[in-house]
């Protein structure tokens, strides 16, 4: 069979667009008419909203809506529909509270200093660590570490790790920090929701999880799979096309077109507000974060700590590997629950361990809920696990390509998860790797191939 | 509110600004130019680079009142209708865009410094897109691209 594209150049099919500065990105598409959205955050790292009162920033001229919490069709969102979209239980500094549409940004804003509220503050917890211990500040009433159904942690087991343990010649220790990490891709977190005459709701979206959102958001407008209609309390009061409810097939998602994402765009961020604010007033209401607030409250890598111990023979080959990571959350659970599952059934690295024990625990703390980037867990994973293979090499005495020669994944092996891998080629790709760093493997290294072990 | 005289890419333009809207406002919401971006809004960026008579400016941090009378070029401008400039054609092909968000400033940049230098060191290209960003790319590709186009535009005037 001849490939027609493999093997050959293939132009962007975006990239005319990209240089002749025509493709649009959701804050170059205009409608008539746009509202401007500025949102109300919290000044307090944590407590309760007890008294909130808008009632001045709605008579402003210019204001065309204000949402607090009771405008939230369903309050809550995420894996785990724990984070609420506008907060009266305060769990982060800059968790938003109200948000309001105005005329533009500067009466947006001008609204938001009208917006009277009172938080009473309670103690905040930050670190990890001091999150687990039994007598901490309560993030949330349900405890500060998520359950893995009767577990608080992910747990991952092949083998028997004590008798792995036993085995071994040699146990070497490491424990590994990996600090959280903003994406910072250049587009900001954008959303414009248009309400059209037919009593359709568009949304222009920069998420790179399209059906991510729309399921996400299906949840906060009430939106139940069965009927796929919601109630819509404003319907027909501002304007007459809207039909009192609105369903799934009701909303038009527009997206696709992603200003770099790196995983910051998989949580919604600002369609919710949009699409709330779009209902309460009738209008298209466009949200443009600003870089401030995309560095200190969008979703980021959450920081890890990680702390492995291996056990390996005199001969370099590794016999047991236990794990336990701590991944911090930050307030909600965001991806975080995905992010400590992968990061679990892949912290063992493309090695074959014959006897694993991993825990991973997702805790919560009153900072800005942390989520997906780039490997969803596993690039932390692997920042410590090929430090691990160094100590390794250096405790035994072999060289840090022979520890991963030997240890390397082949055909017929399986994964800590039990999965039997095929159509695998690490040691090949570690070979032509070598090659072109200009490194001469010993004979014993350049002969050996993926194939069955004992094959 | 003061009136804004302008030519922007090859065309005159007359708007009513305030003294405080930016040469960015002006281009994206009156003129409805969207090259330029807004990616932070504070100058650090790069995305919202146009050219000011052939000059890189951030047009987030530029006062639009500053461009009255003068020539202020965009992405829109560097080719007729149709066509394109040697750098578009180079990013194009040497994959120099990938989100596409930073491309407009990462291409006035480049024509900022090919109009100086039509032959530049790598390292005269990185000091002249200092101040554009990518989160994409790694600027590999982008330093290609341009150093690609400025081997065409030599070629093509020999």
């Amino acid at each position: 069979m001849a490939l027609k594209v493999v093997g050959t150049r293939q132009k962007r099919y975006d990239g005319l667009a990209h240089v002749t500065g025509e493709t649009r990105f959701v804050d170059d598409v205009f409608v008539p008419g746009t509202l401007a959205v500025k949102v109300l955050r919290s000044p307090i790292v944590k407590g309760r909203v007890k008294n909130l009162d808008t009632t001045a920033a709605e008579r402003l001229a210019g204001v065309a809506g204000v949402i607090t919490p009771a405008d939230v069709p369903v309050n809550g969102y995420g894996l785990i529909p724990d984070q609420p979209v506008l907060a009266e239980s305060i769990r982060y500094k800059g968790e938003p509270i109200a948000a309001v549409a105005a005329v533009d940004e500067d009466t947006a804003l001008e609204a938001l200093d009208l917006i009277h509220v009172d938080i009473d503050a309670q103690e905040a917890v930050f670190d990890p660590l001091e999150a687990m211990k039994p007598d901490a500040p309560r993030v949330r009433p349900e405890g500060n570490i998520l359950m893995f159904g009767e577990r608080n942690f992910r747990q991952v087991v092949l083998g028997d790790i004590e008798a792995g343990f036993k085995e071994a010649d040699h146990v070497i220790e490491g424990e590994y920090f990996h600090p959280a990490l903003e994406h910072a891709q250049l587009e900001p977190q954008t959303s414009l929701a248009v309400p059209e005459a037919n009593g359709k709701l568009t949304i222009y979206t920069v998420s790179q999880a399209l059906y991510f959102h729309l399921g996400m958001l299906a949840g906060i407008l009430h939106m139940k799979p069965d009927d796929l209609r919601c109630v819509c309390k404003w319907a027909g009061r501002t304007r007459s096309s809207w039909r009192g409810s609105i369903g799934l097939s009701d909303i038009k998602y527009v997206g696709g077109t992603v200003g770099g994402g790196f995983g910051g765009k998989n949580d919604i961020h600002a369609d919710h507000v949009t699409a709330i604010l779009a209902l309460k007033t009738g209008r298209p209401v466009k949200w443009r974060w600003t870089r401030e607030e995309e560095l200190l409250y969008s979703t980021y890598r959450g920081a890890w700590i990680i702390k492995i111990k291996d056990g390996v023979r005199n001969d370099g080959r590794m016999v047991a590997r236990q794990v336990e990571s701590i991944r911090d959350a930050g307030a909600y659970t965001s991806m975080n629950s995905y992010v400590v599952d992968k990061h679990c059934f892949l912290v063992n690295g493309p090695y074959h361990v014959p006897n694993i024990y991993i825990k991973g625990y997702c805790v919560y703390t009153n900072k800005p809920p942390s989520s997906s980037m780039r490997g969803f867990g596993v690039t932390p994973a692997t920042f410590a696990t090929e430090v691990q293979m160094d100590k390794i090499a250096e405790a035994v005495g072999l060289s840090p390509w022979e520890v991963r020669f030997i240890n390397a994944v082949r055909n017929g092996d399986q994964t800590a998860t039990r999965r039997k891998l095929d159509s695998v080629y690490l040691i090949e790709t570690m070979q032509t790797l070598a090659k072109r760093a200009g490194v001469v493997l010993p004979e014993k290294l350049q002969a050996m191939t993926s194939a069955e072990r004992g094959a | 509110m003061p009136m804004l005289e302008l030519r922007v890419n090859g065309r005159d333009y007359r708007v009513l600004v305030e003294p405080t809207t930016t040469l960015l406002e002006v281009l994206r919401e009156k003129l409805l130019i969207i090259s330029p971006k807004v990616g932070c809004n504070t100058g650090d960026c790069g995305t919202c680079s146009v050219l000011l008579e052939d000059k890189l400016v951030r047009s987030c941090i530029t006062v639009a009142l500053v461009a009255q009378g003068k020539e202020v070029t965009t992405v829109e401008g560097l080719a007729a209708p149709g066509e394109l400039h040697p750098l578009q054609k180079a990013f194009h092909e040497h994959y120099g865009s990938q989100c596409g968000f930073c491309t407009p400033g990462m291409l006035l940049a480049a024509k900022a410094l090919l109009d100086e230098n039509p032959n530049p060191t790598e390292d005269e290209v990185k000091e002249a897109i200092a101040g554009n960003l990518c989160r994409c790319t790694g600027y590999v590709k982008i330093i290609e691209s341009i150093r690609a186009a400025a081997a065409e535009m030599a070629t093509a005037k020999a």
